[in-house]
């Protein structure tokens, strides 16, 4: 089925998070499609929100089922996350592992004051017990397909469709 | 079973025995993934649950407190419980064979080894002989291989030259009996590094060095000359018993690297050496702790990359 355009949705999102901003907040995005919505993101809110990135392969819970991941990124925050208000970003929200992972990652880094989850799509399927505090287009999606987004070298976000 | 024991017969990494034979897409993975691991220790808690349940047994056969220390961190940093034996001070002594060791230790429910010892091929015949979840790792084998260290060593040279595709690098010293110099040979070669060279006294370069597609220098000053990278090796002082070489001046006065001597080197020349230096021996202090030496974040890269192989072996 189509999708609003990533661009759109981002706009959404940005309105939705910019009333509850605070001195004290920070996005934090998640590898890879979550690195480019917080980056989007922080245009549009302002551009001096510190930022950071994770990539969870470390902390999956499937590792021992099917190994690390082919391609690991460096997670960066270039700050202190000790009693700061984190906003974590997302692409796309399906089960909630990698939104459990992610939490259990950022606790490794510090004690946040609190973590809010924004996502551009929610998908439904969760498996665990998440919901995004903010999201941008919510759906079912049956199990059996699946949704990314992509990034083209311009610098344009898709969406991309598919058999699972 | 594929027939190189490494790899698994999707072709991916098994053990990490030898750099030799090892393709460059799994070299560049490795890396890739060490990359990763670098940033870990950004974090408050150093540590990640990778591997949490894991038993991973050091098996030092030889002893090395360095080595032992890096292997030991890093399986501690992602959460395995990590078993230290000093074989030759135990049941070695008293007559088991290298094979009953390792069967005990399958029998605590082992999941890795990681083996050092003095034979070269010790650590293949412990991964051909254990049970199929079992993983190997190489921590050097005689005059044989030191995977890692010659994998930490292409990690540093790519964080600090970017690449392998135009550099001139040259390893200095005893390529003889260096287990490191045919672990970084190997890797060089398979990743691409144009023009690599061998520095080293007659006495102590192997018969077929030739055949190993390296430009031969019996001279320092000849050896180093614009090149990007130094990669000095260590001087074992039991050589020195030995006819191989005179003394430790005579050697120094030769072949020891000192500043004026660097300067021959291409200015942003980087200065490598696998540790433990031998300080007025194959290297000068100023040099060691100069400007252009990495030899402490060789150390630091280390750990990062043995995280790596770990993690890359344990979930193959």
């Amino acid at each position: 089925m189509p999708l609003p355009a990533p661009n759109e949705l981002i706009d959404r999102l940005a309105e939705q998070i910019r009333p509850t901003l605070t001195p004290d907040c920070a996005l934090i995005g998640i590898h890879t499609g979550g690195v480019w919505v917080m980056e989007e993101l922080a245009r549009r809110l302002g551009g001096e929100l510190p930022c950071g990135s994770l990539d969870i392969a470390f902390y999956r819970d499937d590792f021992s089922r099917i190994g690390l991941h082919p391609v690991v990124k460096p997670s960066h925050i270039g700050f202190d996350i000790e009693g700061r208000r984190l906003l974590l970003v997302d692409d796309v929200l399906y089960t909630g592992r990698t939104v459990r992972a992610a939490m259990n990652q950022l606790f490794d880094y510090g004690r946040p004051a609190a973590i809010r989850l924004a996502v551009l799509v929610d998908r439904g399927g969760r498996e665990l017990p998440i919901c995004p505090d903010f999201s941008g287009y919510k759906f079912d999606l049956a199990d059996d397909r699946h949704l990314s987004l992509t990034r083209d070298a311009a610098g344009a976000l898709g969406f991309v469709q598919g058999a699972a | 079973m594929s027939p190189n024991i490494q790899l698994n017969e999707d072709g991916s990494l098994r053990h990490l025995l030898s750099l030799d034979g090892l393709p460059a897409r799994i070299l560049t993975q490795i890396l890739d993934t060490a990359d990763g691991f670098l940033s870990v220790t950004e974090q408050e808690v150093k540590k990640v649950p990778l591997l949490r349940g894991k038993a991973i047994f050091n098996l030092f056969f030889e002893p090395s407190t360095r080595t032992r220390t890096t292997f030991e961190i890093a399986a501690k940093r992602l959460s395995a419980d990590v078993v230290n034996l000093n074989i030759s001070a135990s049941s070695q002594s008293k007559g088991e064979t290298l094979l009953d060791t390792v069967a005990n230790l399958s029998a605590m429910h082992a999941d890795m080894f990681i083996v050092r010892h003095s034979s070269a091929g010790a650590a293949h015949l412990i991964a051909r002989n254990v049970a199929d979840h079992i993983r190997v790792m190489n921590a050097g084998d005689g005059r044989h291989a030191h995977p890692t260290q010659g994998l930490l060593d292409m990690f540093t040279i790519r964080h600090f030259k970017g690449g392998f595709h135009n550099l001139r690098i040259a390893i200095v010293g005893d390529i003889l009996h260096s287990r490191v110099a045919r672990s970084q040979i190997n890797a060089l070669t398979t990743l691409g590094c144009p023009e690599l060279r061998v520095v080293a006294p007659k006495t102590l370069l192997p018969h077929d060095v030739e055949g190993m597609g390296v430009h031969v220098h019996h001279r320092l000053e000849d050896g180093i000359k614009d090149v990007d990278v130094v990669m000095m090796l260590r001087l074992q002082n039991e050589r020195m018993q030995g006819a191989l070489l005179p003394s430790p001046q005579e050697y120094f006065k030769y072949w020891g690297l000192t500043p004026d001597k660097l300067k021959l080197a291409k200015p942003d020349a980087i200065v490598m050496h696998p540790g433990p230096m031998n300080r007025g021996v194959e290297i000068d202090s100023d040099v060691a702790d100069g400007k252009q030496s990495v030899i402490l974040p060789q150390v630091t890269y280390g750990i990062a990359v043995r995280m790596a192989v770990m993690s890359i072996l344990a979930g193959n």
